[in-house]
């Protein structure tokens, strides 16, 4: 029977099937972090049970993290108690870890992927909802709750409920300066952030063909801004050449039969999708969001809409709702909207082409007076090869502040948040109301978008900026 | 896990759709290491405004949240579940809930009851005007009851039964060990270690 790539890997994963009960899938790799293990490492000492798989486990350190004087104790005790207690976790259950001040250090979803980890055909599973970003590598990566983390440090399986599949078709060629952060904010703004419930999503077409792995994790990430379990890209020469020779990629003679495996990895030609959506984006323009919810987007050229024109009930409240809370109203040219702060960095592009493009557009400029703009890695490794090339001291004298890697201000766990009613441009992947700090005002953009955004001080796109480079 | 198979309780009328787990609980409240005590958490940001739905007097004591659809939309965090349950809701009614919130609340015997959205405007409906009206949400027959209305709701199988019988995946799961053996015994030798 035809297959699509989703079902594959599923199949290939199944330890137990019995009518009437989910399939049993067994866990290829098993991230960590210190926000969503804690009461699941406690539930394994209550029952007296190991970790079953320390060797397909990995935890790192980064939602709390500071993301300056890190060679400091963290100043939040709060904050400090869940880092500590990871690290007490991970010493009692032998699990490795990457603290802070390893060179191995950073987002998880940057790390698993830079290591080689995350691999074609795998399945993988995070105590955060972003790990959907694995799914680039065409590797099965979804989020789970802390019952499901203790579950699978326990058994290294998760017995899952079936899910359907989708097919997103994105084709066309992208046009200088917009990106694949452009294109998943539209096709959230076209199937909405409930419309992926339940599904796989499987990217495919020319464009994503011809993405980046950085490209397609930023796109991976944000499936489940659609509600999607998880988002896939099927393997090809891409995947295998950022893998390659990465530190737990396989090696010779291993490689090859690796590649063979991975190659089997694709939708059958006459496999079945749930749902399949076409999406061309020959004609795409920057993208951004004007409300409190990613599929509340719209292309930066245009304005911010009148509620009052949307048919559905539940939408139209939701408009006026993110409206208010926004400070903006119906009509309003996006391009007018002022910003406080820039924010670059997070899982969803904080990785080193991120910061490229980024510094790439704000080299020789300056971040205009009254806007801080933070660029923070993804990961120490992010952090080493940008500072290799420069990319640090271009976003210094442009004067923004460039930081230590972590989550930071995608989600304000730690000092990195917005003062209320402070308004951002941000890279990251939700703009939830209070995402990024109380009463913060968050905008999604690409990094070109923030970068060009941090020099005007509104929502702007590198095209807007000629002439205004020193 | 308590075993619950049916619930009679107040209800709260919570008219938002796309309610996100930053809503239900904000992000500097996971910093506990805690399983319980998240109650102070539970939409904070909303709590804030005295006219919340949450701060009315005839909201104290409700057990039942009927909210819009898409309900716990957004982050993993299984605190929001926690923090519904500390503070006394055991069922949620929603016209759609987003998946890893609803495969939580099954693990931390939160029931999330899913009916058609103008079944929903109508419990609103039935609460504002009477905020004493008693929910009834039934496991075992997939119904929720108020006054004379009995509507269906969906729920898997499998997690109903967990639900019914108050049963811990873990244990479960532990009782077929040696296919988890068979499995591992077969995985190919170069997939990737992390150590």
């Amino acid at each position: 029977m035809a297959r699509t790539l989703a079902e594959k890997v599923w199949e290939s994963h199944v330890v137990r099937r019995a009518p009437g009960e989910p399939d049993l899938l067994y866990i290829d790799l098993h991230l960590v972090h210190e926000v969503t293990s804690p009461q699941a490492f406690d539930g394994l000492r209550l029952a007296g049970r190991p970790v079953r798989r320390p060797d397909l486990t990995l935890a790192t350190e980064d939602h709390n993290v500071p993301t300056l004087d890190i060679d400091l104790p963290i100043a939040d005790p709060v904050s400090r108690t869940q880092v500590e207690t990871l690290r007490r976790n991970c010493a009692e259950f032998d699990v490795p870890l990457h603290s802070l001040g390893d060179e191995e250090q950073g987002i998880v979803h940057v790390v698993g992927p830079q290591l080689g980890l995350t691999q074609p055909g795998m399945t993988v599973v995070c105590g955060d909802s972003h790990t959907s970003t694995h799914g680039a590598f065409g590797a099965l990566a979804f989020g789970i709750g802390t019952s499901e983390v203790e579950h699978v440090l326990a058994t290294q399986t998760l017995p899952l409920r079936p899910f359907k599949t989708m097919a997103v078709t994105i084709e066309g060629d992208l046009a200088a300066g917009v990106t694949a952060k452009d294109v998943i904010l539209a096709v959230i703004a076209e199937i909405g952030t409930g419309g992926g419930q339940g599904y796989v999503i499987e990217y495919r077409g020319s464009a994503v063909k011809a993405m980046s792995m950085e490209a397609r994790m930023t796109m991976c990430n944000m499936s489940i801004e659609a509600g999607a379990r998880a988002g896939m890209v099927a393997p090809d020469e891409t995947t295998y050449e950022f893998l390659k020779g990465r530190p737990r990629a396989p090696r010779d003679p291993d490689w090859d039969t690796a590649v063979q495996t991975w190659e089997r990895l694709r939708s059958d030609n006459d496999a079945h999708f749930d749902r399949e959506v076409v999406i061309d984006v020959a004609g795409l323009t920057p993208y951004v969001t004007w409300g409190t919810n990613p599929a509340q987007g719209a292309p930066l050229w245009s304005r911010v809409p009148d509620p009052a024109t949307f048919a559905d009930d539940n939408e139209r409240a939701a408009g006026y709702r993110a409206l208010d809370y926004m400070g903006l109203r119906p009509g309003t040219p996006l391009r007018d909207i002022e910003v406080d702060t820039v924010f670059l960095g997070s899982c969803t592009n904080g990785r080193i082409e991120d910061l490229r493009a980024a510094a790439a557009v704000i080299r020789g400029r300056q971040v205009t007076e009254g806007v801080r703009m933070l660029v923070v890695p993804g990961s120490v490794r992010v952090r080493l090869a940008a500072e290799d090339e420069g990319l640090d001291v271009v976003f210094k004298e442009a004067g923004a502040e460039w930081r230590n890697a972590g989550c930071s201000m995608c989600l304000g766990m730690n000092p990195d948040q917005l003062a209320p009613g402070e308004r951002s441009a941000s890279t990251s992947n939700r703009n939830f109301e209070g995402r990024q700090g109380k009463g913060g005002r968050t905008h999604l953009v690409s990094p070109q978008v923030a970068a060009a955004t941090a020099v005007v001080g509104r929502l702007a796109s590198p095209a807007d900026l000629e002439s205004t480079r020193g | 896990m308590d075993p619950i198979t049916t619930h009679t309780g107040r209800a709260v009328a919570l008219r938002r759709s796309d309610v996100d787990t930053d809503q239900i609980i904000p992000a500097v409240y996971l910093k506990r290491v805690t399983r319980t005590g998240f109650e102070d958490g539970l939409f904070a940001a909303w709590r804030a405004d005295p006219e919340f739905v949450l701060n009315r007097p005839e909201s104290a004591g409700a057990t039942v949240l009927v909210a819009g659809p898409n309900f716990g939309t957004g982050s993993s965090r299984e605190h929001a579940v926690w923090a519904l349950r500390d503070h006394g809701f055991r069922v949620v009614v929603s016209s759609g809930f987003a998946d890893i919130f609803r495969g939580n609340a099954g693990k931390g015997g939160l029931v999330t009851a899913q009916v058609r959205q103008r079944d929903v405007d109508d419990l609103w409906d039935a609460i504002d005007a009477d905020p004493k009206v008693e929910v009834t949400v039934d496991l075992a027959g997939r119904t929720v009851t108020w006054g004379d209305r009995a509507v269906g709701f969906e729920i898997d199988d499998y997690t109903r039964w967990r639900l019914m019988q108050g049963l811990d995946d873990v244990d479960l799961t532990l009782r077929h060990v040696s296919d988890v053996q068979v499995f591992e015994s077969q995985r190919p030798s170069w997939l990737p270690v992390t150590r």
